[in-house]
């Protein structure tokens, strides 16, 4: 971040001025497969450490499937493959022998609908940590309270961690879902479509979190909200029809876009 | 607002208009129809079987024609022996639902062990009876309570595997999700989140159950046959309710048909409070 101009537009595979900044995710000549239909064409992207990263584009343009690569969430089902590399640090992720508990303990993912556990809302964090941490009671509590804290829930819940994760309102089951992704200690934190099942205030409470978050962790974002994705993000890429179009630094590619399609996109011509 | 009141008073508009009143007419007939017959059987019951009602009933045990008694020993057995059926019938059940709706949802195999679940639920449970007369009693060499809990067990599997299956498919995929992505194991998974979002309807499916095994009379019948008096050994026949109930009914005597009533009476109401209390149970889950 040397300059206050915008960078020059560059190819789609280099953001722009990156030098200063820690490379967490690379991906690099991705593909993937719904069964035959290939669904996402040759991409080639980078997650900076510290920096939010928005994907935005039209409906089935495969924003969402690109990022359920990185926690390779897309194993949970059958027929489904991608090729090509995608780098954690050194770790190739699409390794077969990459142990995806582990991965997903290191790539929290937070869903476009609030999805708390059918438990009490003190359990719906515990869980996660009791899985990999072997902690006091003390120490739980503690950790428990930092991730409600870290998510801006612990005010409203304090009084009532005994109560079910199902009863809060849909901004604060989003909370608890960030919270718990939080409370896992990730690297990354990915968000599909955090915010297209919530009111405008908690919208705006969850996009001040990320911005909160961001210092820690290499955060990514699916929207659909062009708005959203100028105001949360650092990094914006631009996917259309599988492909990813245009990748740069978010002022840049709201002001000058260097493609056409991507001008189109954000100008509201299409999708 | 214009087209809607010429719309209203349309010829065609009032022919739909009848024919609905015709066909609504047909719907409640039938239901009243069919809702009649239920009410006339519990009426009955009632009836016949609800002055032989008393402590008796549940202290004595099965009299010889003539003489007074009670149902305890039939009581009894019908309780051990639906204990032991679900005992050995409920986790294979729910092992067989899990694999269906979790592990084996895209196998192939599983669309043959759902198919070969399906007739095995709707299996005549005469044949049930007779199946584990040739692989328990031809071979023991008498009749037993263990016979009769193994038959029960074989009638209780395939209702616990279907509605495991069912409650666990209706688990969204992102509640799965989710706790994938706070890197929980697959079989942790199923445990600490499927299984609970899921526990009140597979317990309506085993009280479900129950309910069915509790009036099977049919596999008993081959199997533990029958017991006039008491026995704490399963290795013996063993006295059940809807065998006492076959037996007494059919008898000429006045006292035996009269215990066969009050007989009839408890296990209908035991199965209607069974299917209330797992309604009750499937309401609750559709609520929350």
């Amino acid at each position: 971040m040397s300059t206050a101009n915008f960078t020059v537009p560059t190819v789609a595979a280099n953001p722009g001025n990156t030098d200063d900044l820690v490379e967490k995710v690379t991906v690099q000549n991705l593909d993937f497969y719904y069964g035959d239909n290939r669904a996402l064409k040759n991409i080639n992207v980078s997650l900076y450490h510290g920096r939010v990263t928005a994907f935005i584009g039209p409906s089935g343009c495969g924003k969402s499937t690109l990022l359920r690569i990185l926690n390779r969430m897309y194993d949970l089902y059958p027929n489904q493959r991608a090729t090509g590399t995608v780098r954690l640090d050194n770790d190739d992720i699409l390794s077969p022998s990459q142990d995806l508990n582990l991965l997903r303990a290191k790539v929290g993912m937070v869903f476009q609908k609030p999805t708390p556990f059918p438990m009490t809302i003190y359990e719906n964090i515990a869980f996660g940590i009791r899985l990999y941490e072997k902690l006091s009671k003390a120490d739980l509590d503690n950790r428990v309270q930092q991730a409600l804290q870290r998510a801006a829930l612990w005010n409203e819940v304090k009084d009532k961690l005994d109560a079910n994760g199902l009863s809060l309102s849909g901004g604060q089951q989003q909370r608890l879902c960030i919270a718990r992704t939080v409370a896992v200690r990730p690297e990354v934190i990915l968000f599909d479509e955090p915010c297209s099942a919530l009111d405008p205030i908690s919208t705006a409470k969850i996009e001040e979190l990320i911005d909160e978050l961001k210092e820690d962790y290499t955060i990514a974002i699916v929207t659909h909200n062009m708005q959203q994705a100028a105001r949360v993000s650092d990094f914006t890429a631009f996917m259309y029809l599988g492909e990813l179009v245009e990748y740069g630094e978010t002022t840049r590619m709201f002001t000058s876009p260097s493609d056409r399609r991507t001008q189109d996109y954000i100008t509201g011509r299409f999708g | 607002m214009a087209t809607l009141a010429s719309g209203a008073s349309s010829p065609l508009y009032a022919k739909r208009r009848r024919k609905n009143v015709v066909t609504m007419g047909m719907a409640y007939a039938a239901t009243g129809f069919g809702l009649s017959w239920l009410a006339l059987i519990l009426g009955v019951l009632f009836w016949e079987g609800f002055s032989g009602l008393s402590l008796r009933v549940f202290t004595e045990m099965t009299p010889p024609p003539g003489a007074s008694g009670g149902l305890l020993n039939p009581i009894i057995g019908s309780l051990v022996m639906t204990f032991l059926a679900v005992l050995m019938g409920t986790p294979l059940g729910i092992l067989a639902g899990t694999y269906l709706a979790e592990y084996g949802r895209y196998d192939k195999l599983s669309s043959v062990v759902r198919f070969i679940n399906d007739i095995l639920l709707s299996a005549p449970s005469i044949v049930v009876g007779l199946f584990i007369y040739e692989l328990m009693v031809a071979q023991m060499g008498h009749f037993s309570g263990w016979a009769g809990a193994v038959a029960l067990a074989v009638i209780v599997v395939p209702v616990v595997v279907r509605t495991t299956e069912d409650m666990l498919t209706l688990v969204p995929d992102t509640l799965r999700e989710a706790a994938a992505s706070v890197g929980l194991p697959r079989s942790l998974m199923i445990q600490k989140v499927a299984y609970r979002a899921a526990r009140a309807g597979m317990i309506t499916g085993v009280l479900l159950a129950i309910a069915r095994i509790s009036g099977e009379t049919a596999p008993l019948l081959f199997t533990a046959l029958n017991n006039q008096f008491w026995t704490n050994d399963m290795n013996a026949p063993v006295s059940s309710l809807p065998v006492v109930i076959f037996q007494f009914a059919l008898s000429p005597y006045k006292d035996w048909q009269e215990l066969a009533w009050t007989g009839a009476l408890i296990i209908t109401m035991a199965v209607l409070a069974l299917s209330i209390t797992a309604r009750f149970l499937g309401g609750e889950r559709k609520k929350s």
